[in-house]
C-alpha cells in the first residue's frame, strides 16, 4: 500500500556513474546558491532555502519510504512558533532558539508518527492531515502564539555570539550552511544501510517484514528524522522572517510541500530543491494576482499527476540516465 | 449550571453537523470502495452544491425545492465528467495519486470561486414552507433544522438500502471486491465506476444544498470541513456503509456536547477521538482489519 516513486532503483542502476553525477550536481547547487544573492534578492533566496530544506525532509518520507504525509506543516509551523518564542520571550541566542524548535518538532514527530504509522496508505495521509489540523487549532487558541497576529518582531541576535544576523550577508550564508547541513544529513540517511531498508519497505513492505525487519521502527525513525529536519527549516525560517504565523501551520502549507516535491520529482535528491525554488518564485511573482496562485497550484498538481509523475528532476535524470 | 435550552440547542446543531458528516463520509466511502480514490475534492464539490442552489435561485428563479432535485443531478453529471476526463487516466496507479489529483482539483475549484465571490458568505433564505419553528417545552426547534436532520437520515438510509439490499447494490459490492470478475459476467464496470463517482458527488452536493440556508454560501465552506470528515472516516473505517452513517451522526453529537461542556476543545475533539481510536482499534470502529 505504499507509493512507488517513478524514479526507483532501476533508473539508479542505469546511471553509469551515480556518485560522480551526484557530486557534480551538489557542486553546481552549492555554487548557484552561494552566488545567488549577488543577482537575486537575498530575503527571497533565504525563504527558498528554508522551503527547500522543508521539501527535502518531506521527500525523505514520500520518496524513500513511500509514506505520503499530508500534515508536515505542523512541524514547520510548530518549530517556527517555538523558535520565535524562545528568541523573543526568553531571549535565547538564535542557534539555541532554532535548536529548541527542532527539539519541539522532534517530540511532535515521535507522538504523531507513532499514531500515524498504525495505518497504511491512504489512511496515513488522512491521519497526518487530521493531526496537523489539531495542531493548527491549538495554535489558533494557545495564548503564546498570539492567534491571528502571530509572533512578530523576533530578534535575530548574534549567531554563536560572534556573527551578527542583522547583517544580511552573514544571515544568508548561515541559512545556506544550515540548509546544506540538513541536505547532507538526508543524503547520508538515504545512501546508508538504513536508507536501503527504507527503500525496501517502499517497494514491498510485507517482504521487508518477512525478512525480519521491524518495519514500524524504521518508519517511525524516518518520520521523526523528517519531522526534526522540518523543524530545522521552520526554526530557521522564523529567525529569517522575524515572525511566526498561522500560515505555516495551516494545511495548505502541507499541500504546498507536497506540490514542491511532486513538481521537482519525488524520490530524487535534488527534485525537492528545484520544486521549492520554483514554487517560492511563482508565489513571489504572482502575489498580486490573489487567488489565481491557488488555481495555478491546483492546475500544476493535476498536470503533474496526469502527465508528469517523475517531476522535473526525475524526468531529466530519466532522459539523460543520470542519478540526481 | 448549563441550561437545558443551551444543551439541547447545541445537541441539535451537533446533529445537523452529524448529518453533513454522514452524507459526506458516505459519499467518500462509496467512491473509495469502487475507485480506490480518497476524494479530496469532496469539500469543494459540497461547496459547489451550495453555489448551484444559489445560482438556481438567483439566475433561474428556481426555489429551494427545485434546487434539492436539480443540484444533485447537475453536480452528479459534473462528477461523472471529472471521472471520465481525469480520474479514469490514473486508474490502476497508486492510491496516493488519486488523493493528489483531487487535492489539485479542490484547489482549482476553490481558488476560482474565491476569485469571483471573495471569501464572505452569500445569503440563502430558508424556504418559506420551513420558516419558523415550534416550542417543544424544553427547547425551541426551528423547522428547517428538523427537516435537515430527518431528510439526511432518510437519504442515508435509502443509500444503505440501495447498496446492501438491491441487485444494483450487489453488483456494486461485487465490483468493489473484484472488478475484473464482475466485468467477465458482462456488467459494464467502467460505466458503473463513472456513475458511482457521480453518485458520491451528488450526495456531497445535496449536503451543500441542505447547508446553504444554515451556513451561508461561501467558497471555503467545504475546505476545513472535509478534514473533519476525513477524521470521521478514519474513526469509522471506510469498509462499512452503516458505519459511516452512525459514526457521522455520533461525532456530530459529541462535537455539539463538547461545545456545551468544554467549548475550547470543540474544534479539536474529533481529532482527539481519532487519536484514541487509532490507539485502541487501529482499523477503525467499523473497519475490517487491513
Amino acid at each position: 500500500m505504499t507509493i512507488s516513486a517513478p524514479t526507483t532503483a532501476t533508473e539508479t542502476a542505469e546511471a553509469a556513474h551515480p556518485k560522480r553525477d551526484e557530486a557534480i550536481a551538489f557542486l553546481v547547487m552549492t555554487i548557484l546558491f552561494a552566488a545567488a544573492p549577488i543577482v537575486v534578492y537575498p530575503f527571497f533566496m533565504m525563504q527558498a532555502l528554508c522551503f527547500a530544506l522543508f521539501a527535502c525532509a518531506f521527500n525523505l518520507l514520500i520518496g524513500y519510504v513511500g509514506l505520503l504525509s499530508f500534515g508536515h506543516a505542523m512541524f514547520l509551523g510548530a518549530a517556527g512558533y517555538l523558535s520565535a518564542h524562545a528568541a523573543k520571550v526568553w531571549g535565547l541566542p538564535p542557534e539555541l532558539s532554532i535548536l529548541f524548535g527542532v527539539l519541539g518538532s522532534t517530540v511532535l514527530g515521535v507522538v504523531t508518527g507513532a499514531l500515524a504509522i498504525r495505518r497504511q496508505g491512504i489512511y496515513f495521509a488522512m491521519i497526518t492531515l487530521a493531526l496537523s489540523q489539531m495542531i493548527y487549532f491549538f495554535c489558533v487558541e494557545a495564548p503564546f502564539t498570539h492567534g491571528e497576529d502571530g509572533i512578530q518582531g523576533v530578534p535575530q541576535g548574534t549567531f554563536f555570539a560572534l556573527l551578527p544576523l542583522s547583517n544580511p550577508w552573514v544571515l544568508y550564508y548561515i541559512v545556506l550552511a544550515i540548509f546544506l547541513l540538513g541536505f547532507f544529513i538526508i543524503y547520508r540517511a538515504v545512501n546508508s544501510p538504513f536508507g536501503e531498508i527504507l527503500k525496501a519497505i517502499r517497494e514491498n513492505e510485507p517482504r521487508a517484514i518477512s525478512l525480519g525487519y521491524r518495519v514500524d521502527h524504521y518508519k517511525l525513525a524516518a518520520f521523526v528524522l523528517s519531522a526534526a529536519l522540518c523543524g530545522l527549516a521552520g526554526g530557521t525560517k522564523a529567525i529569517v522572517a522575524q515572525n511566526a504565523s498561522l500560515t505555516d501551520v495551516h494545511y495548505s502549507m502541507s499541500g504546498e510541500v507536497v506540490l514542491m516535491t511532486l513538481l521537482g520529482g519525488m524520490g530524487t535528491i535534488y527534485g525537492p530543491v528545484v520544486g521549492a525554488v520554483l514554487l517560492v518564485a511563482m508565489q513571489n511573482y504572482l502575489a498580486q494576482y490573489g487567488q489565481w496562485v491557488t488555481v495555478i497550484q491546483g492546475a500544476i498538481f493535476v498536470i503533474c499527476v496526469l502527465l508528469f509523475r517523475r517531476g522535473i528532476v526525475g524526468e531529466i535524470a530519466h532522459r539523460l540516465r543520470l542519478s540526481l | 449550571m448549563i441550561s437545558t435550552q443551551a444543551l439541547f440547542g447545541q445537541l441539535l446543531l451537533g446533529l445537523i453537523n452529524g448529518a453533513f458528516y454522514a452524507l459526506l463520509s458516505l459519499g467518500l466511502a462509496v467512491i473509495f470502495g469502487l475507485l480506490n480514490i480518497v476524494n479530496f475534492a469532496h469539500g469543494a464539490l459540497y461547496m459547489m452544491g451550495a453555489f448551484c442552489a444559489y445560482f438556481l435561485l438567483n439566475l433561474a428563479g428556481l426555489n429551494y425545492w427545485w434546487a434539492l432535485i436539480l443540484t444533485p443531478l447537475i453536480m452528479g453529471a459534473f462528477g461523472a465528467l471529472i471521472e471520465r476526463l481525469l480520474l479514469k487516466r490514473i486508474a490502476g496507479l497508486d492510491h496516493l495519486y488519486g488523493l493528489l489529483l483531487t487535492f489539485g482539483l479542490a484547489l482549482v475549484i476553490q481558488g476560482l470561486f474565491q476569485n469571483y465571490f471573495g471569501s464572505s458568505g452569500l445569503p440563502y433564505a430558508i424556504p418559506s414552507e420551513l420558516a419558523g419553528g415550534r416550542n417543544l417545552g424544553f427547547m425551541f426547534l426551528p423547522n428547517y433544522r428538523a427537516w435537515v436532520i430527518a431528510f439526511s437520515l432518510l437519504v442515508c438510509l435509502a443509500t444503505w438500502f440501495m447498496i446492501e439490499k438491491t441487485k444494483l447494490g450487489a453488483y456494486l459490492r461485487a465490483a468493489t471486491e473484484n472488478p475484473a470478475l464482475v466485468r467477465a459476467f458482462g456488467i459494464n464496470v467502467p460505466r458503473m465506476v463513472t456513475l458511482t463517482y457521480g453518485f458520491g458527488v451528488a450526495l456531497a452536493a445535496l449536503a451543500g444544498v441542505l447547508a446553504a440556508p444554515i451556513n451561508q454560501v461561501r467558497p471555503l465552506m467545504g475546505a476545513d470541513f472535509i478534514i473533519v470528515v476525513f477524521a470521521v472516516v478514519v474513526i469509522g473505517g471506510m469498509g462499512s456503509i452503516m458505519g459511516s452513517i452512525v459514526t457521522g451522526f455520533l461525532l456530530g453529537v459529541i462535537e455539539g456536547l463538547t461545545k456545551v461542556f468544554y467549548p475550547e476543545a470543540s474544534n479539536t475533539v474529533v481529532f482527539v477521538i481519532m487519536a484514541i481510536v487509532l490507539l485502541i482499534k487501529p482499523a477503525g470502529l467499523f473497519g475490517r482489519a487491513p
